[in-house]
């Protein structure tokens, strides 16, 4: 959609909604408020992610069966993760506890397809003009036509690196968008010889270049040290899945919280009870949720899901290359990296080397070709469906009726997951790069470049219309508006 | 060989009158017209710069909020602009990234608005886009088919 506009909504003040360009997509915005206390210092400081709670009213009253192909059209910029979670639910109302093997490795496919496609995109196109050009640098180079400019081989890889996971994915879900391959129970379609190899082709270039992406991120880190360990740099807890053995696994797994010094918070908690551990507390200055850990409890028990979280909290990553630079990333500068903000960066890169790897395994695994597709059960009222998102933990939750119809649905994203730990980089960088009672171009910047590394997905979290990425009200101790920064 | 011209529609069609692209564009593809290939996506990426290569013309087809109703034709070329900093890409500066990684120009290329007015997630198309709708679908027939003057 196009525009330039922007719009009130009547029925929820304070709710913008801002029109956008031609073609910069359906996206929601993020707005900073900076309070400041009498002294002038940084008292509070909130992200705002303007929610608009349409999931749930969108998928409820569907029938059960349709809803791993509607729920992708939650989100444009990653409907696999909506297309497998709602299936992994979905497996479970039909009564399918175990997929067949065909099913499970053509599943992973399309994941991992997705988490590389999705990691490559982020770092070249969003954060790779921040890293390479400087977080101060002039904000009209500091992006992906910047990057063309001055690094045309690395812009031209991650156009392919991108291009090939979407092929992936367009293989094993039969489309590349509003895919069908993933049902309930299993797939619909295996891997023809000839799609096979088609891929195999390409895959052994998609290990080497994020290989050397990995490479590229560990140089930046080297080269401007103190500033990468620091930047908006705190301790969290955190939440991921993880397999039976601790490895890394970002289809299926068991729940895994850890504590800021590493310690265990819980292990292998099986996710179809998850708000047992997970509680979404209401907040009222915020559209968005804000989960906690109930062990732990809403002060402290925030927590923070995502790439960094994976690398560091699993006990090892199951393929060999990715695994060397897990160990490399928490030996870096004592494990400064590994605790690092900016970390983020650093770890899905190795991601996505590990999803290429995957790739590369599943491609001369024979089972992707089976005939043995789908299986069946007995129906069940109740089913919950989680994986590891590209940004994160995916909470699927529905409840069906004897019909077949979405009775209720509860979804929680990584953005929302990630709502309070995003708020605290904020902060951080507000505390540091604020300069007294004036907002600078610099420290819009700076907050962009936290924000970024969490790689929010603003249209998944949000459904609002929008262009402005975000904007940055200074306001002194009684609330009244000192200054504002606006990036459209 | 490709087929020389490329219509890339963007929008998601659970979004109210963000369907407005993919609409036309599953009526472009009915016509199954000799010569044009289209392609559908929620939003422009850096993957679509692929899709302009061995093109005479490339036309992008997107809902719009501040186009003149019913709609609008405009010349695209390559740019850089402030589209950077979302998930997704303008046209000029999709045509940019070409640029600069291949070393040759772009096709010639369009930009066809069509204004939208509401995008709720669930929703139908809007009375209003329904008409906006009709109108467009003559002028991207007549784009698909003819040759691109600049």
């Amino acid at each position: 959609m196009t525009s330039s506009d922007s719009l009130e909504t009547t029925s929820r003040p304070g709710l913008r909604r801002v029109a956008i360009d031609p073609l910069t997509r359906v996206e929601g915005h993020g707005k900073v408020t900076l309070l400041l206390d009498e002294e002038g210092h940084v008292q509070q400081a909130r992200l705002h992610i303007v929610e608009f709670r349409g999931f749930e009213v969108f998928i409820q009253g569907r029938p059960y069966w349709e809803v791993p192909v509607t729920v992708q059209r939650l989100c444009g910029i990653c409907p696999v993760s909506h297309h497998l979670a709602a299936s992994k639910a979905m497996d479970r109302i039909v009564g399918v506890d175990e997929l067949t093997p065909t099913a499970e490795k053509i599943r992973r496919l399309m994941h991992y397809g997705q988490i590389l496609q999705s990691h490559a995109l982020h770092f070249f196109h969003l954060s790779s003009p921040d890293l390479l050009f400087g977080f101060d640098s002039e904000a009209a180079r500091r992006n992906i036509v910047g990057v063309a400019a001055t690094y045309p081989d690395l812009a031209r890889r991650g156009v392919l690196l991108r291009r090939f996971g979407q092929e992936v994915i367009r293989i094993t879900a039969g489309k590349r968008i509003h895919g069908t391959g993933s049902i309930p129970g299993g797939v619909n379609r295996s891997v023809t010889d000839a799609e096979r190899g088609e891929l195999r082709a390409q895959v052994g270039q998609a290990v080497d270049w994020s290989r050397e992406a990995v490479q590229l991120v560990r140089r930046l880190f080297e080269q401007n040290l103190e500033m990468y360990r620091d930047f908006a740099t705190f301790p969290a807890n955190g939440l991921q899945l993880v397999r039976e053995d601790g490895a890394l696994d970002l289809y299926h797994g068991g729940l895994r919280a850890r504590g800021s010094g590493g310690g265990t918070i819980f292990d292998h908690v099986d996710y179809s009870t998850y708000w047992e551990q997970v509680f979404e507390e209401v907040k009222p200055w915020s559209y968005m949720k804000f989960p906690y850990l109930r062990l732990i409890g809403p002060e402290e028990g925030w927590y923070r899901v995502g790439p960094l979280t994976r690398v560091t909290g699993c006990d090892f990553i199951p393929s060999p290359l990715a695994e060397a630079e897990r160990r490399d990333f928490l030996a870096f500068d004592g494990g400064s990296a590994a605790r690092a903000t900016l970390g983020f960066h650093w770890a899905r890169m190795i991601e996505m080397l590990h999803a290429a790897e995957v790739i590369a395994g599943l491609l001369d695994d024979p089972d992707i070709s089976g005939g043995d597709l789908v299986r069946q059960g007995e129906r069940r009222g109740r089913g919950v469906g989680v994986l590891e998102a590209p940004r994160g933990t995916l909470i699927h939750h529905y409840r069906v009726d004897e019909q077949g119809m979405v009775v209720r649905a509860n979804l929680i994203v990584s953005t929302t997951h990630n709502n309070e730990a995003m708020n605290r980089a904020v902060r951080e960088v507000a505390r540091r790069y604020l300069d007294g009672r004036q907002l600078t171009e610099g420290l819009l910047n700076h907050v962009e470049v936290a924000i970024r590394a969490f790689d929010p997905c603003l249209s998944c979290a949000t459904h609002a219309l929008g262009q402005m990425p975000l904007s940055v009200e200074l306001l002194d101790a009684d609330g009244s508006r000192l200054d504002q920064l606006v990036r459209d | 060989m490709r087929a020389p011209v490329v219509v890339i529609a963007v929008g998601n069609p659970s979004r109210g009158d963000d369907a407005i692209g993919p609409e036309l564009a599953e009526r472009l593809e009915r016509e199954a017209l000799p010569g044009v290939d289209v392609i559908v996506d929620y939003q422009l990426q850096i993957e679509h710069s692929l899709e302009l290569e061995g093109r005479t013309l490339a036309v992008f087809v997107d809902a719009s909020v501040s186009a003149p109703p019913p709609c609008s034709v405009d010349v695209v070329r390559p740019e850089r602009d402030a589209s950077h900093s979302t998930h997704s890409l303008s046209p000029a500066a999709l045509l940019e990234i070409y640029v600069r990684c291949t070393g040759r120009q772009p096709p010639p290329a369009r930009v066809l608005a069509v204004r939208g007015e509401r995008f709720e997630l669930g929703e139908p198309l809007s009375p209003a886009a329904r008409v906006h709708l009709e109108a467009a679908w003559a002028q991207l027939r007549d784009l698909a088919a003819g040759p691109a003057r600049d």
